[in-house]
């Protein structure tokens, strides 16, 4: 089934301008390793984070999704990383309900100076999600050929109209 | 029923569906004469005796307008889809079911086998012999057919190109007068239909904005069910009384009908316009009011949603972002 050993989890990470991107910046010019799997997009805060993105992030293949801001009373914008906090709180919440691992979104905290910090928990991320294996949310849906599935433990037909 | 041909048709279906819908269109009063005056209508099994060989015999394209009701449950659902796609010139996914799934798309949560356990297997259902419908049985006359159950429930456009959305649990009567009277209108040449794939007999904002109750800077402690409440303020938004009211994602339309009558907006008329999936956006309007900066404490006050899935998509888990994108067509 799941080809552990070929299997390169996608993740998709949110940075926020101020301080998470550029603690990524800093692990790539200070050469701290982490592994490819994340794509990185820069937002002005994490609290621009849209629980919509997420969503998109996973329904399109995306096998986790990373968030990422400035530390707790650090935000460039007062309090907004507060609120990316709540969201993603209840965001987990509504995940676990349909059906997905908890692991497979992740909220961190990085200044401008932990490079290492990050690298680290984007390792650490990558290993679980490679332990969860694929989200495969899309192609675990509707298939045409499991439609029979929900009938075929019944009584025997036969049974039934004797 | 009118008996003259040349008159635009019009037909109704209902797919998988409580027959709310239906109800609704009968209640727009006399309005549903208007209906018997413009069109003949050739295909309504709430309503009149047509059979689906009657549907199959007409020629392509041949119904001006079909309101199809109801989610795609069944084989059966999408072979009504297919046959009234081919045969009608206007399709409207009518109602929250063939829009996004409504209540029916909440056993999307399950697997379809745990649907049957429920249904068939549960204390407040007779079944000593544990017996499960099949597609095919053996009768001494023959083998019988009936549809074959999916694994998820899915929305009307999931299966078959649709040209208008009217949604709602089920639309309000005054809306779907008003899509009717258009309809006509366009027909005599005196109106312009809205361009495909809009959604019509609604508003293009939120419930919020048409809810008289008084709003100020949300602040919530503590998310409280509405029948727990010894009292709730009459004037006071819902929500800023910890009551998880579903208005600032959901479409207007209604004429905030339910914050009105004091209980909370649940979500039936779908995302607003431009909300791609009204769950992400409840989840974003209700954590933004949690009133804490602490993990632990935003928990204690999340635990008053015992039920985010159900609270965020309860009309709309088939059409939601995550679930629209595993529907193959």
């Amino acid at each position: 089934m799941v080809d552990q050993e070929h299997f390169e989890p996608v993740i998709i990470g949110f940075t926020c301008n101020w301080c998470s991107y550029r603690a990524a910046d800093l692990a790539g010019t200070a050469r701290v390793k982490y592994p490819p799997n994340v794509r990185l997009i820069r937002l002005m805060c994490s609290g621009r984070l849209d629980p919509t993105f997420v969503l998109k992030a996973l329904a399109g293949g995306a096998d986790g999704v990373l968030i990422t801001g400035c530390h707790p009373g650090e935000c460039h914008y007062l309090e907004q990383n507060y609120k990316a906090l709540r969201r993603f709180l209840l965001l987990r919440r509504t995940l676990v309900a349909m059906g997905l691992e908890p692991a497979r979104v992740r909220l961190v905290w990085a200044s401008a100076a932990e490079g290492v910090k990050l690298a680290h928990e984007i390792e650490t991320m990558v290993a679980e999600i490679r332990a969860l294996g694929p989200l495969r949310w899309r192609q675990n849906g509707f298939t045409p050929d499991n439609a029979h599935d929900a009938h075929a433990f019944a009584v025997a037909a036969e049974e039934v109209s004797a | 029923m009118s008996v003259n041909g040349s008159k635009p048709k019009f037909a109704m279906y209902w797919a998988s569906s409580c027959g709310g819908c239906e109800i609704a269109v009968l209640n727009t009063g006399l309005k549903i004469l208007d209906v018997d005056a413009a069109f003949d209508v050739v295909f309504w099994p709430v309503a009149m005796d047509a059979k689906y060989k009657d549907v199959e015999a007409l020629p392509d394209g041949a119904i001006t307008l079909t309101l199809f009701n109801g989610g795609i449950r069944n084989d059966e659902n999408v072979a009504m889809a297919k046959l009234l796609r081919r045969k009608s010139q206007i399709l409207v996914a009518f109602g929250s079911c063939a829009t996004e799934g409504c209540i029916p798309g909440l056993a999307n949560l399950s697997p379809a086998r745990e649907v049957f356990d429920t249904a068939y297997g549960t204390v407040s259902t007779e079944n000593p012999m544990g017996v499960r419908p099949q597609p095919e049985v053996k009768m001494p006359e023959g083998v019988l057919h009936i549809p074959v159950f999916a694994s998820t429930v899915r929305t009307l456009e999931q299966v078959v190109d649709v040209d208008y959305f009217i949604p709602g649990c089920p639309p309000e009567s005054h809306q779907i007068a008003l899509v009717i009277d258009l309809v006509i209108q366009a027909l005599n040449g005196k109106a312009q239909l809205p361009p495909k794939g809009a959604t019509i007999g609604a508003g293009a904002s939120t419930v919020c904005d048409e809810c008289p109750r008084q709003r100020n800077v949300k602040k919530i402690r503590a998310f409280v069910r509405i029948q727990e409440l010894e009292t709730v303020d009459p004037d006071l938004c819902l929500l800023e009384q910890g009551i998880p009211c579903n208005g600032p994602a959901i479409r207007n339309g209604c004429g905030a009908l339910c914050p009105r009558a004091g209980a909370q907006c649940i979500g039936c008329y779908g995302p607003a316009e431009g909300v791609v999936d009204n769950g992400a956006r409840l989840i974003a309007a209700f954590a933004s009011v949690v009133d804490s900066n602490d993990p632990v404490e935003i928990e204690r006050i999340l635990d008053g949603i015992p039920d985010p899935a159900g609270q965020f998509y309860r009309f709309s888990l088939a059409g939601s972002l995550l679930h629209a994108s595993r529907a193959v067509r």
